[in-house]
């Protein structure tokens, strides 16, 4: 090693120092903690009882470990698919030739930038039975009488309706991706006869698979910890809000998502070696999730030095 | 004037054919982003409708899409009903500490991974690049016990010490800028003398400003948005933020609907106002992904 290289590993790595300090104090070290923690009884308060694999085999019994697993992939396996259409048609929206769209783009991309827990508590409102606007726009098509948040069926429909204010962050970027496409292969496409729609699958959607790939991922990671929404429409982790009963996540427990799960058992009923379980759980498969789809990937996502 | 017979016929087509055009070119895109704003308005204009409506007005059924009267004093009840000054000035403490401690860590942290060339370097940073990957929530159990342990439970350090340790997103946003800066620059500091930190300090740090202006708003309503942090590491009052606070609206029997949505408007307001301000900065930020680098 030169003179010069070692200077500059000093250098890069004095400059790199406070991020090692963070990476290692609150995300290595807690995540190494709390696998140790997992094999203990400990309330938080008392000494930590090593006792094996009794968290892990309390999970596998566990109904309601199953069911806000169950709710969380449900919502998850529900909110991305939607969420990429939904994103992608606002971005071809947002990509027509007229003069004033700044203005239109600037009112589709606000809501995803503000507060979840507002928006949350302006869906607690717009989807009441009674003082909502959405049942009178559903009535509009013929669709009476439904309760979205107090139905179980419906409540993870909700949250996912909730999820879609925030489009305009990914069509954003879906919109610079459109725009990268070269005009030139359009016009040449459309001399060839392909009309708009051939267009669109042939040549458009293939040039936005990187961003739909970016997308998936995001969205994946965001289904996995989904809290806020849920805790904020059942009312806290007492219960109090809409439809459910005392102690319930939502009407039947339908908001009990993975993380809320997570949060009562730790922090209600102060189970801190059973919520390292869950912990450990929710990272090994967050980790794996994401690796399925990077391998499943390569089969689809459309680079363009290939 | 054989021909003038048979003029209108290409003259009609021309119109419809014009008539099509200008409704598929000037009409149609507008109707579709007006349809699609329309929806994503709708949810606002039922919270800003309801924070000036009556109770009795609220408990008509159809609910209405206007008022009866506008009760502009709902505001003032709803500051009045929680410590709704308290909540915010909180919130800006936290804004302001995360905002302060992301410019400060991200720009040093993304110098180092950009602008110095040095063994290990890109293997380091793409494992910072994965912790993207790592939801927040794995850790909370771990974290809140260590912050007990410590004592910094019911204090703001958990929600803004983080900050000045930096984050992978700013990070990699910050050095996807670095990169498009000349080489030359930093060489004809170092000629000049200065070291690697003078280099940064005096040469790059004042180019970085587009990259420092990003962050400082992404951290800054990041912080105002955050609801679990604070819900898991304060339980004082005094300490909590609007995003904790404005829970205080709802009971265990009833709702302050009217007063919920003046508070939920109130809490919205700011972050418009700066997208309002930045426009051009919450695009660059959200779309830094996208740029071939």
């Amino acid at each position: 090693m030169t003179r010069s290289t070692r200077r500059n590993l000093r250098n890069g790595l004095l400059f790199i120092c406070p991020w090692i300090v963070g990476f290692v104090a609150f995300q290595v070290y807690p995540i190494l903690y709390s696998l140790q923690m997992s094999f203990t009884d400990y309330s938080g308060f008392n000494e930590m009882v090593f006792n094996g694999v009794q968290n892990f085999t309390k999970m596998a019994k566990d109904g309601l470990f199953w069911l806000s697993a169950y709710n969380t992939l449900y919502y998850t396996f529900l909110a991305v698919p939607i969420g990429v259409v939904f994103a992608i048609l606002i971005a071809l929206a947002m990509n027509q030739k007229v003069k004033e769209v700044p203005i239109y783009r600037a009112i589709l991309y606000v809501p995803s930038i503000l507060p979840v827990f507002a928006l949350s508590l302006v869906w607690v409102v717009f989807l009441n039975p009674k003082y909502g606007f959405l049942n009178q726009l559903l009535a509009f098509f013929g669709v009476t009488n439904v309760d979205m948040l107090g139905d179980p069926a419906w409540t993870k429909f909700a949250i996912v309706l909730l999820a879609q204010l925030g489009a305009g962050g990914p069509a954003l970027i879906f919109l610079a991706a459109l725009r990268g496409i070269p005009a030139e292969i359009l016009e040449s496409a459309a001399i060839d006869g392909a009309g708009p729609i051939r267009r669109f699958f042939r040549i458009v959607l293939p040039m936005l698979t990187p961003v739909i790939l970016y997308d998936i991922v995001l969205g994946l990671a965001l289904g996995l910890q989904v809290f806020t929404q849920a805790y904020i429409i059942a009312g806290g982790a007492g219960g109090s809000g809409s439809g459910g009963g005392a102690g319930m996540a939502g009407p039947r427990n339908s908001l009990l998502f993975y993380v809320f799960n997570l949060y009562k058992v730790a922090f209600q009923f102060t189970q801190m070696g059973y919520a390292a379980a869950l912990s450990w759980v929710l990272f090994i498969v967050s980790v794996v999730l994401a690796v399925i789809v990077f391998k499943w990937s390569k089969g689809w996502v459309h680079y363009e030095n290939e | 004037m054989k021909t003038s017979s048979v003029l209108p016929a290409p003259t009609v087509l021309k119109r419809r054919e014009s008539f099509r055009k200008t409704f598929a070119v000037r009409l149609l895109p507008r109707l579709v982003l007006l349809a699609f704003c329309g929806i994503f308005f709708f949810p606002f204009w039922q919270m800003f409708i309801t924070s000036v409506k009556t109770t009795q007005d609220l408990g008509t059924y159809p609910p209405t899409l206007w008022p009866v009267t506008f009760v502009w004093s709902n505001y003032v009840d709803a500051v009045k009903y929680i410590p709704f000054l308290q909540f915010t000035i909180n919130s800006f403490i936290l804004a302001a500490g995360n905002t302060i401690g992301a410019i400060l860590s991200n720009s040093l942290i993304a110098y180092g991974f950009a602008r110095i060339k040095w063994p290990g370097r890109d293997k380091l940073f793409y494992l910072a690049l994965s912790t993207l990957f790592i939801p927040f929530p794995v850790t909370i159990v771990a974290l809140f016990d260590i912050f007990a342990r410590v004592h910094w439970v019911n204090t703001y350090l958990p929600l803004i010490v983080p900050s000045f340790l930096g984050q992978a997103f700013y990070i990699f946003l910050m050095r996807q800028f670095l990169m498009g800066i000349p080489k030359e620059l930093s060489e004809a500091a170092r000629i000049d003398g200065a070291n690697e930190f003078q280099t940064f300090w005096r040469v790059i740090l004042p180019l970085m400003k587009p990259a420092i202006a990003v962050v400082a708003i992404f951290a800054g309503v990041a912080a105002w948005n955050d609801f679990l942090s604070p819900l898991l590491f304060l339980n004082s009052e005094e300490l909590y933020p609007l995003s904790i606070g404005l829970q205080f609206y709802r009971s265990q029997h009833t709702v302050a609907y009217t007063l919920l949505m003046a508070a939920s408007t109130l809490v919205v307001l700011p972050v418009i106002a700066l997208f309002l301000g930045f426009q051009k900065f919450f695009i660059e930020g959200v779309t830094v992904g996208s740029v071939k680098g």
